[in-house]
């Protein structure tokens, strides 16, 4: 047919020479017929190998960048050789327990697992007709989660932070604890580090080690001082790892993901390079679509046992939650916990904030049946009585709290209460669903009971202890 | 037109393809290119150069691979089947995509748009002999229980028919009427393709004058939209767009529904495919999938058909208008339509204007914006297209260019606060910032179908909001207890405005929608409130007083307790509330001074 028509594959030849180097990026001249996004082998003259990807192809120039950097390459003797097909990872079951570098050579001095099972780094998109709905309640333990922001196996939830605060406590810790109430399936994690120091990710590794996971865990790390661009194949490289254990091998996987915003910055350098017409603070104007290829290879599927649950984690710079990275992964996750430092400098463990955390598979993982009856209103009595407790206490600020009326004053007891009753507990405590939803009644129940306008009264003649 | 090779590939970047040695390619023309005949359309032609937006993955791509025209514009197949399915950006039925190829859209794959075998029981209506003009109607299908699909001649034929096939099951491909037309004889089908780009001629605009009823009283009583009309709905993320919007695909008064999930979440799309056709439409008692159209190209799927999905939908939606119908389109979001355009134009290295968006920005919105309206069809029903596009601005900023730019095509803007979606308020409407220029044009149908006062009681609630907001402010500086007890009552009054009135919730059973009685008689009983409560106060009564009454409690809770085929027992709720504030009054009126 027509397609023998086309013009060879380049596959195995080798070309030397580079007509540039651009930060990251390098420019071939005179090749004809470089496949777009695929992957080349770069050798310098010391028999170093590297491995870059194809840009922009074209009958002048094909440009590639390169993951390992560009730092130390010549432009007459660096030798490339065309891939001819997009990135590959080699899957097998036996990956779990195993530690990898950012583009998945392995680092701790064993062997790559033997497997026939290639598959293209970038996936697929997800047809939506083949998604199940997510519904299953995980239960992570923490009460700010579980009562309030419930993680739903399959979602993506991510973690915004703002540097120096518990961010990695808190991953930890729902990795450690998170489990589907009377249920024993088989539960792996996916751990994929962008940029972090070796302590974090030496401080995640004693995590899972304590709890005894270490055997279900890959990881992938790129560290603070390994390869920027790099970073741009870590998601991608651990989410098809993912996708195996999740569709082929029947797992439920925890993917965490920390921290997107050095794969952003990774992403801007490139950008950057190739002279790209940037949007806002220099992030190219693709970033929302590249951001989703990753969040969105989360869920589960029909006709499929396993599920991946994604949590990313992003540092705000100065807090800021209107930045691009934390802005436009909340236009694509399903929700966010944000952490505040206000309640970080109150002592508050974990410090997740009452109001603009959410999370938007709770509605349909809730309620009867699944884990009580009275969560949903009691979840929305908490987020509306907590919205006032604010609203209170900058009047207070005002006017001064010896001025409030004896209800403002309820409200104060109650918020108090929230933050270090309910929202506060140990990095080691585990509540059930039970404790969490009892002690929102018990906060609650420092209001008057017509303050309750969002429970029924059924619900508040059961829990109310008011009176 | 048979496919031939236009030229072939020179340069690839990402979703654009530029394609040299191009002989006889046409602007806008659809290519086939590479070796997986990926489909693309040419978006600019300059000599022998040929730039084309491709609408999948290109990866593999490489320069002098062979590009093919199909010379056709993008366009859409239009015929019965379209309702109940759900189709991807550029009309691929995603649900035969996954027979052939999985859980996952791999590329190069090829699917009709529509069923070509399906069988559909035809009743035609015009005999030999008649004389049709552009857009007339030869028959009947019926496509789902609630739709009765009007089969069309192609807005661009006229003539008289020849002979006409008697009623019976045909196929959308087979032939149902010949039509003899300037001495040409031309052959008329079930289904005709229309290219998306180009708007559907229709014989008279009119002007407006119908709401769009929503079920959502914030909109129907406070910023209503008018059939035929347009709204923006902006507001950062997690404010509630997307619930606004299927809320409204599932409860409002339109015939037809036609959702764009353009760039947004997988699971939002199978949440409604889930739930759609669980959900009884309460006019028909049917499944809501019987009256749906669902396109979805999410934000992982190509950013190319991304662009294309709006068109597609409003074309659909403009063919089922043309039939007489009252068709409502939902686009979410229309910001990631607008980013697919900045991310091809940046491809494609034009110039950019405001923030990296092309120039050509404002003109593309308008031309989508004004392709909603009311019209008189060519056979003298009438139909129209309300179009509800949310917009997600960067940072919920709405001084950005899509929103700024939106706001000049839109009549009505549905602006989300952030506060109140952290304060779980929702629908997060904010009542100062939204507008709707609709109200004066339907006001006389709520006044002659619902309630006389509607109007009044519209703007009653609006100029309580807005004194609302200048005591709030004086409250933030001072406190309250400055305020004078009628002052007071105010904020009292509007607090139960919000939450007995104003916020909805969208997973309450009975919540869920209000009927328009309801809506009415709900704000009713709130400014009976405020009103009679003004009196006591005036009177000597308390706050407090009014506050601890047995009725107050009921009132919070109307909402969720008066379903919505018993509006009545909001009658009987509005008496006991007089009777309670009448009997309060009447003791202040005999001793002013009691406390
Ligand atoms: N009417 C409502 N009733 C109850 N909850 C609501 C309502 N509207 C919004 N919510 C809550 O807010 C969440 C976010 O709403 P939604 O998904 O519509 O936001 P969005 O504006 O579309 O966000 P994005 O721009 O990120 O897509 C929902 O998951 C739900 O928890
Ligand atoms: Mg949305």
């Amino acid at each position: 047919m027509s397609n023998r028509a086309t013009p060879q594959v380049l596959e195995g030849r080798e070309y030397i020479g580079l007509s540039e180097i651009v930060g990251p990026l390098i420019v071939l001249e005179g090749v004809r017929g470089a496949g777009y996004n695929e992957v080349v082998e770069i050798r310098q003259p010391d028999g170093g190998v590297r491995h870059g990807l194809i840009l922009e192809t074209s009958r002048e120039a094909t440009v590639v960048q390169v993951f390992e950097g560009t730092s130390g390459l010549s432009l007459p003797d660096t030798r490339v050789r065309f891939k001819g097909k997009p990135l590959e990872i080699a899957l097998s079951r036996e990956l779990l327990g195993r530690v990898f570098n950012g583009s998945g050579q392995p680092l701790d001095n064993l062997p790559y697992p033997v497997s026939d099972e290639w598959r293209d780094v970038n996936g697929l998109p997800i047809n939506p007709t083949a998604r199940d709905y997510p519904r299953k309640f995980i239960q992570t333990g923490l009460s700010a989660i579980d009562g309030m922001n419930t993680l739903i196996r399959g979602q993506k939830l991510p973690i915004f932070s703002g540097s120096g605060l518990p961010h990695n406590q808190i991953a930890a810790q729902i990795a450690r604890q998170a489990r589907i109430v009377g249920e024993d399936v088989p539960f792996a994690v996916v751990f994929a580090a962008m940029g972090i120091k070796y302590d974090t990710a030496r401080f995640f590794i004693d995590s899972f080690e304590e709890s005894g996971a270490l055997e279900n865990v890959v990881l992938f790390l790129n560290l603070a001082d390994d390869p920027t661009i790099e970073r741009l194949l870590t998601p991608r490289t651990a989410l098809t790892v993912a996708e195996f254990l999740a569709f082929d091998q029947e797992m439920h996987v925890l993917v965490i993901l920390t921290d997107m915003s050095n794969y952003c910055e990774a992403l801007r350098e490139v950008s950057t390079s190739r002279s790209e017409i940037p949007s806002r603070k220099g992030y190219p104007g693709y970033l929302y679509s590249d951001l989703a290829s990753t969040y969105e290879r989360a869920g589960m599927l029909l006709g499929f046992r396993g599920s991946i649950t994604q949590m990313p984690i992003l540092t705000m710079a100065n807090d800021d939650i209107t930045h691009p990275i934390p802005d436009l992964t909340g236009y694509i996750t399903e929700g966010q916990i944000v952490l505040e430092r206000e309640l970080h400098q109150k002592g508050v463990y974990p410090p997740i904030a009452g109001l603009p955390s959410l999370s938007r598979l709770m509605k349909d993982g809730i309620g009867e049946g699944l884990t009580r009856q009275d969560h949903a209103h009691l979840a929305s009595q908490l987020f509306a009585a907590y919205a006032h407790v604010k609203e209170v206490r900058a009047l207070a600020s005002v006017i001064g709290e010896e001025e409030l009326t004896p209800l403002d004053h309820a409200y104060l007891e109650f918020g108090e209460g929230f933050e270090h009753r309910f929202l506060a507990q140990g990095d080691h405590e585990d509540r059930s669903l039970e404790q969490t939803l009892d002690l929102g009644w018990e906060v609650l129940s420092t209001l008057p009971e017509e303050e309750l306008t969002r429970v029924t009264e059924e619900e508040l003649e059961k829990h109310y202890k008011g009176k | 037109m048979d496919k031939r090779v236009v030229g072939k590939i020179r340069r690839v970047v990402g979703p654009v393809v530029e394609v040299g040695e191009v002989r006889d390619a046409q602007m806008a023309e659809v290519v086939e290119v590479g070796p997986d005949h990926l489909i693309g359309e040419i978006v600019r032609l300059q000599a022998d150069l040929a730039t084309t937006q491709v609408y999948e993955d290109t990866t593999g791509l490489r320069p002098g691979q062979e590009v093919w025209g199909t010379g056709m514009p993008l366009s859409v197949e239009l015929g019965p089947g379209l309702l109940g399915t759900i189709f991807d950006g550029v009309q691929r039925r995603l649900e035969v995509i996954r027979q052939q190829s999985n859980q996952y859209i791999r590329k190069g794959v090829r699917v009709a748009p529509l069923d070509h075998e399906k069988k559909w029981l035809f009743r035609p209506t015009v005999r030999p002999g008649d004389r049709l003009g552009p857009g007339e109607m030869i028959g009947v299908v019926r496509e789902t229980e609630v739709i009765e699909h009007r089969v069309m001649l192609p807005p661009d034929i006229v003539g008289i028919v020849d002979s006409v096939v008697p009623e019976g099951e045909y196929t959308i491909e087979e032939p149902v009427a010949v039509l003899s037309a300037e001495g040409k004889t031309v052959e008329v089908r079930l289904s005709h393709r229309w290219p998306v780009r180009k708007q559907r001629p229709s014989a008279e605009k009119l002007g407006l004058s119908l709401p769009l009823v929503t079920g959502l009283r914030v909109v129907d009583m406070l910023f209503p939209l008018a059939k035929g009309g347009a709204v923006a709905v902006p507001g950062g993320f997690g404010t509630g767009k997307t619930l606004i919007q299927h809320s409204l695909a599932k409860w409002c008064d339109a015939d037809v529904i036609i959702f764009i999930g353009c760039g947004e979440r997988g699971n939002e799309i199978t949440d409604m495919l889930i739930e759609f056709p669980k959900l009884i439409d309460p006019r028909s008692g049917k499944s809501m999938m019987q009256r749906s159209i669902v396109i979805a190209n999410t934000s992982n799927m190509p950013v190319a058909a991304r662009e294309a999905s709006i068109y597609t939908g409003i074309t659909m939606a403009e063919y089922y208008r043309d039939m007489g119908y009252h068709v409502a389109v939902m686009a979410d979001s229309t910001s990631r339509w607008a980013e697919a355009l900045r991310e091809l134009s940046g491809r494609m290295e034009e110039m950019p204007a405001d923030e990296g968006f092309p120039a050509y920005l404002p003109s593309r919105l308008a031309e989508f914006y004004e392709r909603a309206g009311m019209v008189r069809t060519r056979t003298g029903k009438i139909g129209s297209v309300t179009t509800i596009g949310s917009v997600s601005p960067p940072g919920g900023d709405f001084s950005e260019p899509v929103t700024q730019h939106t706001k000049r095509f839109v009549r009505s803007f549905w602006a989300l606060d952030r506060q109140l979606a952290n304060a779980r308020h929702y629908p997060a409407i904010s009542w100062l910032e939204s507008y709707s220029e609709y109200t004066r044009e339907v006001a006389a149908w709520w006044q002659q179908n619902v309630a006389e006062d509607w109007l009044s009681l519209r703007n009653e609630v609006m100029e309580l909001l807005q004194k609302e907001a200048r005591l709030q402010h004086v409250v933030k500086l001072v406190g309250p207890d400055v305020l004078p007890d009628s002052q007071k009552l105010i904020l009292e009054s509007c607090t139960l405005l919000k939450n007995a009135f104003l916020q909805q919730s969208a997973f309450d059973p009975v919540d869920m929608y209000s009927v328009v009685q309801k809506q009415v008689k709900m704000l009713r009983i709130i400014l009976t409130f405020y009103r009679k409560g003004l009196e006591n106060i005036k009177r000597g009564a308390t706050l407090v007083r009014l506050r601890r009454m047995k009725v107050y409690s009921e009132i919070v809770r109307m909402k969720s307790d008066v379903p919505n085929d018993q509006p009545d027992l909001l009658d009987a709720l509005e008496r006991r509330l007089s009777r309670a504030l009448d009997q309060m009054g009447a003791v202040y009126e005999q001793s002013p001074e009691a406390t």
